[in-house]
């Protein structure tokens, strides 16, 4: 199945030398006044044909934001973000129309042909004649705040799997919408959230019935193009019980010398015996050699283990963004529920990193896993924050966690912050972690049977990152590794 | 093949090798024994191009080439080859995806193709054969864990899989039993060549039992005070070292 194989490394292939995404489409594109207030937020949800609720969501959301301050706890450094400085909403013009493929603005399909993204379904099913289904990747392209296109979108309603975007759920499926939105990263939650509810433009919105192991992978590829805007997309995905779906994000944005700022929500909702597999591979611009431009990736992600035995497992592979401040989270609400935490976190230049997880054990027998690698080189910062807490009730509770950092270079800092609270006598929780550095001689070892300083230094981090990198859909593990070595590029010799 | 003169070579400011000669024809075996100190590692990494190893003065001829102006990864293409006496640990990466890439990478620099997985692992199978190491072994990431014969086995296997025109092995024997000693040095005769050359550091006469040289040199105080036939390696082992060894420190201090 070779040509199931190329489709799916297409759409993936996020990087082969290189930021090759850092260019800019000119399209004509409608946009909010610039700054936020009640007005915009009223414009977004009007532009949106939004029902009333939503409204009202929204603008509750805004006036709690005026009360709030910014977090200032995290590990990274940057200037205030003027928030009245910044677009809110910005869409493709020509998207105003239908939404079918033949009336996508041609440029526009030329923008995601150039990431890699076959859209045409026309051309993807050609491309896989007589191949199986589960080789295929459903895609949702979001383009600064809109969600333009959808692939695949008939073939999982036969399964009964509902993939479309937010805003096109909120007319299609409002009960479902109404139902879970805010239900896991409630509208009060943090500011960066609670400025995503009030401004969120689009992004995914899944739902897999009871018992429907979900056909095929469902991906969604951010894409951030227009200048001084910020992307708030939000994601919403339900498992209902005994489903099982595996998704996958992806996300570029154009080199700019000014500072973009990236501020999404994403909620998981997990009923009885349902599995969510979540898998981001972030590429946002992490600015250039001299730290300057960049996204500022301040992402809520949380999954909801809200029935009994439900799994969710986060998978991320964070090479991009000049700021990343991100903690996938899972509350471990119903009972034998597990969650998991798989992350790569590379950082080279001036990024900075504050990432990791939070494992919140509610119920009874809940378990989860912690798997954190870190590899910073240059002149970055690379923090893992991660808590894992016990409920009282609780009854044993299990935790593992284990925070691997590597060092590249001298000039570069690692830092792992975890926070444990138990309050169940019965909760077992591990903990190890440990900081190594890429030895001269390691190198020495690898150049002296032929390797280049790249190759040797990419083929120890992939060793290091192995436990991690199994973890990934089998489709994108390739397409990983190559990311991985593009990103630490320069950084030894 | 391999042309030494006049080498002079400094570690941390300190002068390790002064003013070594010695030269190594195509298809012939050498021995370089001396006391510790006396500067055989140093040139076992001089020659592999390792970095804080400055060299003062001399030259390195290698196959009418300049070595020293090789990079690390320039000599292993030209055919040089370093077998360590410390080899390293790589965790997570499987030995057998490190030889993939070492011979890959080996072969790309050498304008030839790349060796697909099937016909790699045949390869493979055949050299790890003979030098009587287990696929399983293979498997585990490089030399996490492995025992010291193992790491010394597959430093051969490594030799025999880059196929180099030289081989360069530093105190290969130390820390192995008899039998690794034998079976490491097997694996050595079984890649003797018309044209391959091979210079075999060593502290202890004994793995010159198996592999036979041609010549012995024997280094004091950074220089070969002395060459000559095998039968020098035995005399060697009669008399110790300390016609050579105590001059050396003398003379360093």
């Amino acid at each position: 199945m070779p040509a199931v194989q190329e489709t799916v490394a297409r759409v993936k292939e996020i990087d082969v030398d290189k930021y090759k995404y850092g260019f800019f489409t000119d399209i004509e594109s409608v946009k909010a006044p610039k700054g936020l207030n009640e007005d915009v937020v009223r414009f977004i949800s009007a532009k949106k044909g939004e029902p009333d609720w939503l409204l009202d969501w929204r603008l509750e959301a805004y006036r709690r934001w005026l009360t709030m301050q910014e977090p200032t706890w995290a590990n990274v450094v940057h200037p205030k973000i003027d928030f009245q400085d910044l677009y809110y909403y910005s869409a493709p013009k020509s998207t105003e129309g239908p939404k079918s493929l033949a009336d996508v603005d041609p440029e526009l399909l030329r923008t995601y042909e150039r990431l890699g993204i076959p859209l045409s379904e026309q051309k993807v099913l050609a491309g896989v004649e007589g191949a199986r289904v589960e080789g295929r990747v459903a895609v949702d392209a979001v383009f600064d705040s809109v969600s333009v296109v959808t692939t695949f979108k008939e073939e999982l309603a036969k399964a009964g799997v509902i993939f479309s975007s937010v805003s096109e759920a909120v007319k299609t499926h409002p009960e479902l919408v109404r139902k879970y939105l805010g239900s896991v990263v409630p509208i009060t939650d943090n500011f960066y959230a609670t400025l995503n509810s009030a401004v969120f433009s689009d992004g995914s919105f899944v739902y897999v019935p009871p018992g429907v192991r979900c056909p095929m992978e469902l991906s969604t590829y951010f894409r951030i193009n227009a200048e001084q805007t910020g992307q708030f997309e939000r994601t919403l995905i339900i498992a209902d019980e005994g489903s099982y779906v595996s998704y996958l994000e992806g996300c570029t944005a154009p080199m700019r010398d000014e500072k973009q700022l990236h501020a999404a929500v994403v909620e998981l909702v997990a009923l009885d015996d349902a599995e969510i597999k979540y898998s981001t591979v972030q590429n946002w611009y992490p600015g250039d050699k001299e730290g300057k431009g960049g996204i500022y990736n301040f992402v809520t992600k949380r999954g909801d283990c809200r029935g009994k035995n439900a799994h969710i497992s986060w998978t991320q592979v964070e090479t991009g963004s000049a700021i990343t401040w991100k903690y996938p989270s899972c509350i471990l609400r119903g009972d034998g529920s597990r969650g998991e935490f798989y992350s790569i976190a590379i950082s080279n230049g001036y990024q900075q990193v504050d990432s990791g997880t939070k494992m919140i054990h509610l119920g009874k027998d809940t378990s989860s896993r912690i798997i954190s690698k870190g590899i910073a080189a240059g002149h970055s910062n690379n923090t893992y924050r991660g808590l894992v807490s016990a409920h009282r009730r609780a009854a044993n509770a299990r935790n593992f966690t284990c925070c691997d950092s590597l060092l590249i270079g001298d000039k570069c800092g690692a830092h792992t912050v975890p926070y444990i609270e138990a309050k169940n006598a019965s909760a077992t929780f591990e903990h190890e972690a440990t900081t190594s550095k890429i030895s001269d001689d390691q190198l020495f070892y690898c150049l002296s049977r032929g390797l280049s300083a790249e190759e040797a230094v990419a083929l120890i981090v992939n060793g290091f990152v192995r436990d991690v990198l199994q973890q990934l859909p089998m489709e994108f593990m390739a397409e990983t590794q190559k990311l991985i070595s593009i990103s630490l590029e320069g950084s030894v010799g | 093949m391999l042309e030494i003169k006049n080498l002079h070579v400094n570690v941390d400011g300190r002068e390790i090798l002064k003013g070594l000669d010695l030269t190594l024809p195509q298809g012939e075996v050498h021995a370089v024994m001396g006391p510790n100190g006396s500067g055989k590692s140093t040139l076992a990494y001089v020659l592999a191009g390792k970095e804080d190893y400055e060299v003062t003065a001399g030259s390195v001829t290698w196959k009418g080439e300049d070595l020293l102006a090789m990079s690390p990864s320039e000599r292993a293409a030209s055919g040089v080859f370093l077998a360590f006496q410390y080899p390293l640990e790589i965790p997570g990466v499987a030995t057998m995806t490190f030889l993939r890439t070492a011979v890959n990478a080996v072969r790309k620099a050498r304008g030839e193709e790349e060796l697909s997985t099937p016909d790699f692992l045949r390869l493979v199978r055949a050299k790890a054969k003979l030098l009587k190491i287990d696929i399983e072994m293979l498997k585990r990431p490089l030399n996490v864990g492995f025992s010291g014969g193992e790491k010394k086995r597959n430093e051969i296997l490594q030799m025999a899989l880059l196929e180099p025109a030289l081989c360069v092995l530093d105190e290969t024997d130390s820390g192995l039993d008899i039998d690794a000693v034998r079976i490491v040095a097997e694996g050595v005769n079984a890649l003797r060549s018309p044209k391959r050359a091979m210079l075999v550091i060593t502290h202890y006469q004994r793995l010159l039992n198996y592999i036979v040289p041609d010549r012995v040199h024997v280094l004091s105080d950074g220089r070969v005070a002395r060459s000559g036939g095998p039968e020098l390696a035995l005399e060697l082992e009669e008399s110790g070292y300390a016609e050579f060894g105590e001059a050396a420190s003398g003379a360093a201090a």
